[in-house]
């Protein structure tokens, strides 16, 4: 079993440091206690991400601004995952190439869904930016994943309560547990035959998967898009 | 979780919570925020809460009971598997005794919050009349078992999303749960494959793909909002399939968990 000060100390950590774990915690963390907790042991020197500089994008209101949320993200995620897959980090084994073209894949099918289920009200296409990711290694691309996927999964379980139709908010039931199996999958490939498929660092003491509001995964995020990405009416 | 909103909510409902809650001792309770003893008293008050405020929603209490049926049958079936004497390699011992410590606390949890109203614990008969017989002494079985709980929790769990949509916060905790069965069933499907020499099965569903295929009826489903997916972004279908699980009724779930369940 890892304990959150062991995990943390472990090898792995290098990959995520290196794409502002610290920005995740606090921001993820602010709206539970057990995030206090997380935000003080996650704390480190690292410097601010770099604030958007791109366009001002407005997911806008109601289950469609979720649905501009969740599109988002996901474009977020199919561009990440499109590098990975163009530009190997060294010593990509077959089956790491496998997985990682799988979950492509997938992120740019829920891209692609969501943008043609948006219409004329989908955002437009986002500017990635993943300068202070080294594709080249693999703990910082692995490290990467498990966060875009952690994130991902506590973005979908948050705005759940956000949505108003219920056929919506089956298909983010639908997406968010691919996003789960991703997350699972990733952190095995990280650290094989140990407890952090479903570690103790992202649980709660309840078995839970953690659930953030978009304001938090907002600013989570935003040092991977060059927009200005505001979510203030999403699911109001 | 924005526990004052929730309480606030609560009190709406149940105008005596705030009162409950000052007999939980909420100033300790306060000052306690942010401490690690926050971690297990905020559960134990809001659980106290939540009970009452519970008893205006007929239907939560039915999905959250339908709920606590599945995780006794998936605790009792890990503890079981983890008590049996050369079971599960010690190689994968560390994943089980995850999996099953999770679904301990969903029980605990489960029942902390339905209070009176939580049903007992059914009776289970593991081999699902016989079907499964050397569940507890041949690994094999033991995991196939494990990748068709976990992946019918899944569906179970997603099934209900829409029963709970007017109780904003079991809804949310029941996407908290859903999402950490998923995880599971992604490694136990991976373990599956591994072991019983089927490579196209992944921690992702493929098609209907899985170690028990009756439980995975509909999982092939191409259409998503009413639309046909099949060519998008110029994937396969099995791309297709596997960006999306399916849910499956109550009364799917109980057909496939009822073997298990002698009373």
């Amino acid at each position: 079993m890892h304990t959150n000060t062991k995990y943390r100390s472990g090898k792995e950590d290098e990959g995520a440091s290196l794409v502002n774990r610290r920005l995740f915690l606090r921001s993820a963390g602010l709206t539970t206690a057990m995030g206090t907790i997380v935000i003080a042991a996650g704390c480190t020197k690292e410097d601010h991400p770099i604030p958007g500089t791109g366009d001002a994008v407005d997911l806008g209101s109601g289950d469609i601004g979720v649905l501009n949320y969740a599109y988002a993200l996901e474009q977020l995620e199919a561009a990440f995952y499109a590098k990975v897959v163009d530009s190997p980090y060294s010593g990509m084994t077959d089956a790491e190439k496998m997985i990682l073209t799988d979950i492509r894949d997938h992120e740019i099918i829920h891209r692609e869904f969501f943008k043609a289920a948006l219409a004329d009200k989908a955002i437009k296409g986002l500017t990635p930016n993943f300068d202070g990711i080294d594709f080249t290694s693999r703990a910082a691309v692995l490290g990467a994943a498990k966060l875009f996927e952690d994130t991902g999964v506590a973005a979908y379980n948050g705005a759940g309560r956000l949505i108003k139709d219920p056929n919506y908010l089956l298909l983010a039931g639908k997406i968010v547990s691919v996003e789960a199996r991703h997350a699972a999958v990733i952190r095995d490939l990280i650290n094989p035959k140990s407890g952090d498929f479903a570690g103790d660092d992202i649980l709660d003491m309840n078995g839970m998967d953690k659930a953030v509001a978009p304001a938090d995964i907002l600013s989570a995020v935003k040092g991977y898009v060059k927009d200005t990405i505001n979510g203030a009416n999403v699911g109001k | 979780m924005d526990i004052f909103k929730i309480i606030d909510k609560f009190q709406q409902i149940d105008g005596d919570a705030v009162g409950r809650l000052e007999y939980a001792s909420r100033r300790h309770f306060m000052n306690r925020i942010g401490s690690k003893l926050a971690l297990t008293a905020i559960p134990m008050a809001f659980a106290a809460v939540v009970n009452k405020a519970f008893a205006q929603s007929a239907g939560a209490i039915d999905v959250l009971n339908y709920a606590l049926t599945l995780e006794y049958l998936e605790d009792e079936f890990y503890k079981g598997g983890l008590a049996a004497a050369n079971l599960i390699p010690a190689s994968d011992k560390t994943i089980f005794m995850q999996i099953g410590k999770h679904e301990s606390q969903h029980v605990a949890f489960l029942v902390k919050a339905l209070g009176a109203k939580a049903i007992a614990k059914p009776t289970f008969d593991f081999t699902y009349n016989g079907a499964f017989a050397d569940v507890f002494s041949n690994y094999k079985t033991f995991v196939t078992v494990s990748s068709a709980l976990e992946d019918t929790g899944v569906r179970a769990y997603k099934g209900q999303a829409g029963a709970l949509i007017a109780d904003p916060q079991i809804l949310e905790y029941a996407l908290q749960v859903h999402s950490v069965e998923a995880r599971h069933a992604a490694v136990a499907r991976r373990l599956a494959a591994t072991l019983l020499g089927m490579p196209a099965m992944k921690g992702w569903i493929t098609g209907n793909e899985g170690a028990v295929p009756p439980i995975y009826a509909g999982e092939d489903n191409m259409t998503q909002g009413g639309v046909n997916l099949k060519g998008l972004a110029s994937k396969t279908d099995a791309a297709i399939t596997e960006a999306f699980d399916e849910p499956l009724t109550k009364e799917a779930v109980l057909a496939i968990a009822g073997p298990f369940i002698k009373s």
